[in-house]
């Protein structure tokens, strides 16, 4: 479960979140839609641990934890999960070794035994599988020349390879053309499920089409102004944000 | 497998502070401090060398006294250092012992705790992991091992010191013809004191069939290493040499002006590889190796081929340039180059393709990181002579900066006589982002393991061309060297 109480972030002096509350359930696909600026990206990477993302006031509570002072990589290995709006490239290094490093890091910090080559490869290979996704994507140095719908995918089976039990996927479904998205959403669905928290950050109701959230937010300045279930996407798809945006300017 | 490892935790993690920086403590007999014409004498003796030998030697000291004496110290390469007392060095410096050594139980166990230390297997396992390794302690090589196995296929690989008094026919002949005593200032003293140093000759047709190796370590207090390697590959010859060098700290600066000269016949082929770990100094830039080397080889055959492949970590100052003479029609000369400064390490290094048989190609690879303070430059000659019709060369040159108070610098120079040549020069320079940074550690990576990561994908190129042992531990070796560069 993952708790966020009265969250303020400040980019380089700027406040961005003010005061943002929101509860995301075991297992529950929460949806976060709001008008560009409105600081979507800046909650995904804040819940990442970024640094120049401070937090001034306010906490971040994942289950048991207190994730708010905690460094990126403390975060991941507690099963904290962020799919890149932009994935970056690393030239020369092999997607398949990084992840290992990877998955291995994360084992190590629960106390698991490390997998070698051979465990590893059966284990992505089911993974490829199981997404659909072609196993030459194992030997590509990451994201380097990957097309958009790439890279994305790229970023769903390092979700599924490090089985996070909580993924922020931030803005997976910008620049993908409907085919790629459709892929890209299978994967999603295939990895959601008990035990998996997922927060889906995205400026269009289209996604929703393909993963149906269990909630959805809408968010305004900083902060959640309105929570529905499904069909307040459908809503904002209809009307636009400027209702909502009016409102919250109100209260 | 399983020993050559062995050999090769000399490089092992360092856990951040020069593991290597261990004094051996053994009694050593030193030529008395300095440098004049019996030093070079005395060290001769030391040796029982042939008269031809002491001229060469001596005709090598006086050119480098004219050249000492005029100031004509080599002032070119971009690195800086306080001048150079050349009388304040020990030019010999030889541990101690009675009698030369018949078998490895006649070695002094001192001197063998110090190779377990370092890991290099001189035991006999090490024939399982088909390491032949010719360690050079200090001046002297104490042990080579597996010379019976090279034996039977007419291999021979031995101290230099050796070779000169069993194959002198094979050392006059070679000594010198690649780099000549008069090449430069630091080969001119080599060629005057040089004590001790590797020799390999592969008779023709042979495929040698082990990599060999040599491990190179200063031990001694103020003295300088001079060695001398010499490989030979005969008709249809193929070697593949492994050299890995480590020092311990001292806060003095201590010099290792190495000369290696590699000769290939035609259809011959070597392949020499360095992991160069000397003591780089502390973080204030205090101590370290000046290392100036001169390292060439010599196409002289038709289609034959020399590779350099070098991870350069260590040194407070490189200086270095290995090259190739491609004088063979359609010979290859290849340079696969990675070079890492941190802290106030500083590097200058490149190589030299010199054309001069038809469609002769060359290749250079070059990955230069800086860290630190570092200061790290590329420096290469591709020469293209009017007889080498249809040269081709390609060279890249690829810089990564990590942090904003190093540098990294690249001078090609490119000389082409010849118009049906082919010569392409590319040049990046790239830093470690934060977003890269930021990436690894979301997945889990230590900022330490992020940044060895992305170091090891940009020497990617480089380091696929080392023996898979060797690439290993250049990546683990990559990593600590590295460490504590980002903040």
């Amino acid at each position: 479960m993952l708790k966020i109480q009265d969250l303020h972030v400040h980019i380089e002096g700027k406040e961005i979140l003010r005061g943002l509350d929101l509860e995301l359930p075991d297992g529950e696909v929460h949806a976060i839609m709001g008008p560009n600026g409105s600081g979507k990206s800046t909650l995904a990477y804040t819940l990442a641990g970024r640094e120049g993302y401070d937090v001034t006031q306010g906490r971040i509570l994942f289950d048991d934890l207190d994730l708010t002072e905690m460094e990126p990589e403390e975060r991941a290995r507690e099963g904290v999960f962020l799919a890149f709006q932009y994935p970056v490239e690393i030239p020369g290094v092999v997607n398949a070794n990084f992840l290992k490093s990877s998955v291995n890091a994360l084992r190590k910090h629960r106390g698991e035994k490390e997998l070698d080559a051979m465990e590893f490869l059966k284990l992505a290979r089911q993974k490829l599988k199981l997404l659909k996704m072609n196993e030459e994507l194992l030997s590509r140095p990451i994201n380097v020349g990957f097309s958009g719908g790439e890279k994305k995918r790229n970023e769903i089976f390092q979700m599924g390879m490090l089985e996070p039990r909580l993924a922020v996927l931030d803005e997976t479904d910008s620049g993908l053309d409907i085919d790629a998205l459709k892929i890209v959403a299978d994967g999603v669905n295939t990895l959601r499920g008990p035990g998996r928290s997922i927060l889906l950050i995205t400026h269009y109701q289209r996604l929703l089409d393909y993963i149906v959230p269990d909630k959805v937010h809408v968010m305004v300045a900083g902060r959640i102004v309105r929570s529905g279930g499904k069909e307040l996407a459908l809503e904002l798809e209809a009307r636009g944000y400027a209702d909502v945006v009016k409102a919250a300017a109100a209260a | 497998m399983v020993a050559s490892q062995q050999t090769l935790e000399t490089l092992r993690s360092l856990g951040g502070e020069y593991k290597y920086g261990f004094v051996t403590d053994i009694e050593s007999d030193f030529a008395p401090k300095g440098l004049d014409e019996n030093t070079v004498r005395f060290i001769s003796a030391k040796k029982g060398e042939p008269e031809w030998l002491l001229e060469w030697r001596l005709k090598a000291y006086r050119l480098w006294r004219a050249q000492h004496d005029e100031g004509h110290e080599p002032a070119w390469a971009r690195v800086t250092y306080p001048k150079i007392d050349y009388q304040d060095i020990y030019y010999y410096a030889a541990p101690k012992t009675k009698n030369q050594p018949k078998s490895l139980d006649e070695v002094d166990p001192e001197l063998l705790k110090t190779y377990e230390k370092l890991g290099i297997p001189l035991a006999e396992r090490a024939a399982l992991a088909g390491v032949a390794v010719d360690a050079v302690f200090d001046s002297v090589s104490v042990a080579t091992t597996f010379r019976e196995r090279l034996k039977e296929l007419g291999v021979i690989f031995c101290p230099i010191s050796e070779a000169v008094r069993d194959h002198p026919e094979l050392v006059k002949k070679y000594l010198g013809s690649v780099v000549p005593y008069s090449d430069n200032f630091f080969a001119s003293l080599n060629s005057a004191v040089f004590s001790d140093g590797s020799f390999v000759y592969v008779p023709p047709g042979v495929r040698c069939p082990m990599e060999l190796s040599t491990y190179f370590r200063i031990n001694a207090k103020d003295s300088g290493q001079f060695e001398r390697t010499l490989i030979i590959a005969d008709k249809g010859a193929y070697v593949s040499y492994l050299e890995g060098c480590t020092a311990p700290m001292r806060d003095e600066n201590q010099l290792h002006a190495a000369v290696v000269e590699l000769v290939t016949l035609e259809d011959a082929e070597i392949r020499y590889a360095t992991v160069q770990n000397w003591y780089p100094g502390d973080k204030d830039g205090k101590g370290g190796i000046y290392n100036f080397v001169t390292k060439r080889g010599a196409c002289r055959g038709a289609r034959s081929q020399i590779s350099w492949t070098q991870v350069e970590t260590g040194s407070a100052i490189t200086w270095k340039y290995p090259s190739v003479i491609l004088q063979g029609d359609d010979s290859v000369g290849k340079f696969y180059s990675v070079a890492v400064t941190n802290n106030h390490q500083q590097a200058d290094t490149g190589t030299k393709m010199i054309h001069i048989g038809r469609n002769t190609r060359s290749t250079i690879v070059s990955k230069g990181i800086s860290a630190g303070q570092g200061q790290n430059t590329y420096r290469g000659l591709v020469r293209v002579l009017p007889k080498a019709e249809g040269a081709r060369n390609y060279s890249q040159c690829d810089s990564l900066l990590i942090g904003d108070k190093c540098g990294g610098h690249t001078v090609p120079y490119i000389e082409v006589k010849n118009r049906s040549a082919r010569v392409e020069h590319e040049a990046t320079t790239s830093k470690i982002s934060d977003d890269q940074l930021f990436y690894c550690r979301q997945r889990g990576l230590s900022t330490e393991d992020a940044v060895s990561t992305i170091v090891n994908g940009f020497c990617r190129e480089v380091l696929q061309k080392l023996p898979m042992e060797f690439a290993v531990e250049a990546q683990k070796l990559l990593g600590v060297s590295l460490e504590g560069s980002v903040g």
